[in-house]
């Protein structure tokens, strides 16, 4: 009879084993089983990416709609493009909406934050947005500061 | 000239036992499944003792590493005032490095030194030379088995080490230092990928399995069959076992995360 106790042990630490890494998946990483979200991908174009990274959320009023496909320089702008993909649901966003990258928290991570327009027309697969805000890179800002004040004591 | 020759042979040697144990490795892994049933009879036996037996030190030293992990953290996090963030140290702390190493650590130290000894014994009582006698291949019936065991369960062990810590820092954080637990979960989601952080994790603890295993029945397979030799080939287990886990550690994290 002990090898049928082995094997209920067995038994166990294997479904126990199995079920912690449904935990990490489901919990810890949030996984979604739902499979791939449908989306439609939108470019838009830079002057400075700043610290975007791939994978970062992009968001209209704040909440998630999509995230960044890939980051890559355009060689004869000298810009960078940023290529998103939005889940299909919103399907309603005005072809002169703008793009900013902003900064969640003081240094919290970049992610990019939609500005709705007022356009009838809605921006569809491929499509660019053409207003775009860049980066606010803190040395930049500094740097201002300090001419502007210089610039006072003059 | 002496020392020049010297060294030769010690090199020699030493890539002598390397293709002996390579050797060794793949004709215990390929020849193993003979018939079926009794091959599983016999991965089951040696998964409860490798596997089943190290989950009480596995979990116990999970739990604790995580709440150890959630009282450090929050006491530097709170400094800049952003104590929601231990449960992203905890998951990334855990899954990319310790879950892997200290379970593997655990493992040659609970798993690999009583596989060696055992096999040691073995050899030393002349069980393995009876079997080849009676016609049995020593590396299927003993080596084999244990060997697939050993790298099926450290991956399994690592991932309830991962979990009992999440589980031992969410008791630490959450429940007694007062982090709000929304935001402890969803700054952990955010930052742990599953590709990237759960699958690397799991991709380290499978080679440390091999590694650690390897080295523990090779050990006790060419251990000198004298009680000495049994104690130096136990120690040899845990020394190499832990100094190749770290080593390759190293290797497997700058492939894995050292490309920004």
């Amino acid at each position: 009879m002990r090898n049928k106790r082995t094997e209920l042990f067995v038994g166990c630490f294997i479904v126990l084993g199995v079920l912690a890494f449904v935990y990490l998946a489901v919990q810890v990483s949030g996984l979604a089983f739902s499979g791939k979200k449908d989306t439609y991908q939108i470019v838009a174009r830079f002057n400075d990416i700043g610290g975007l990274s791939d994978r970062a959320k992009v968001t209209i009023a704040g909440v998630a709609v999509g995230d960044v496909e890939s980051i890559s320089f355009d060689k004869e702008l000298y810009m960078g493009l940023v290529k998103m993909n939005i889940v299909s649901d919103v399907n309603n966003i005005p072809t002169d909406s703008s793009v900013a990258i902003l900064t969640s928290g003081l240094l919290g991570e970049k992610y990019l934050g939609i500005s709705i327009g007022a356009e009838d027309d809605v921006l569809v697969e491929g499509d660019e947005i053409y207003d775009t805000q860049s980066a606010l890179v803190l040395e930049n800002l500094i740097s201002q500061f300090l001419f502007k004040s210089d610039d006072s004591e003059e | 000239m002496k020392a020049i020759t010297d060294l030769g042979g010690w090199l020699l040697n030493w890539l002598e036992a390397v293709g002996r144990a390579g050797i060794f490795l793949a004709q215990s892994v390929f020849r193993f499944p003979v018939r079926l049933n009794e091959s599983i009879n016999l991965l089951v036996k040696q998964l409860y003792s490798v596997g089943v037996l190290s989950l009480v030190i596995v979990v116990v030293s999970g739990a604790f590493i995580g709440m150890v992990l959630a009282l450090q953290g929050y006491s530097i996090l709170a400094k800049f005032g952003s104590e929601d963030a231990v449960g992203q140290l905890l998951a990334l702390a855990l899954l990319r490095e310790l879950a892997p190493v200290v379970t593997a650590l655990l493992f040659a130290g609970r798993a690999g030194s009583s596989l060696t000894a055992e096999i040691g014994l073995m050899k030393a009582t002349e069980q393995l030379s009876s079997f080849e006698m009676m016609g049995v291949d020593p590396l299927r019936r003993v080596i084999a088995p244990r060997f697939i065991a050993g790298v099926i369960c450290l991956p399994l062990l690592s991932i309830i080490f991962s979990a009992t810590g999440i589980i031992g820092g969410l008791v630490v954080s959450v429940g007694w230092l007062g982090v709000h637990d929304g935001a402890f979960w969803s700054l952990m989601q955010q930052s742990v990928y599953f590709d990237t952080d759960i699958i690397n994790g799991f991709i380290k603890a499978v080679c440390f399995a091999i590694v650690v295993t390897w080295i523990a029945v090779y050990q006790g397979y060419e251990c000198l069959p004298t009680s000495e030799g049994i104690g130096k080939a136990t120690t040899r287990t845990v020394v190499l076992g832990s100094l190749a886990i770290l080593a390759l550690d190293f290797i497997l994290t700058a492939a894995m995360f050292g490309d920004f």
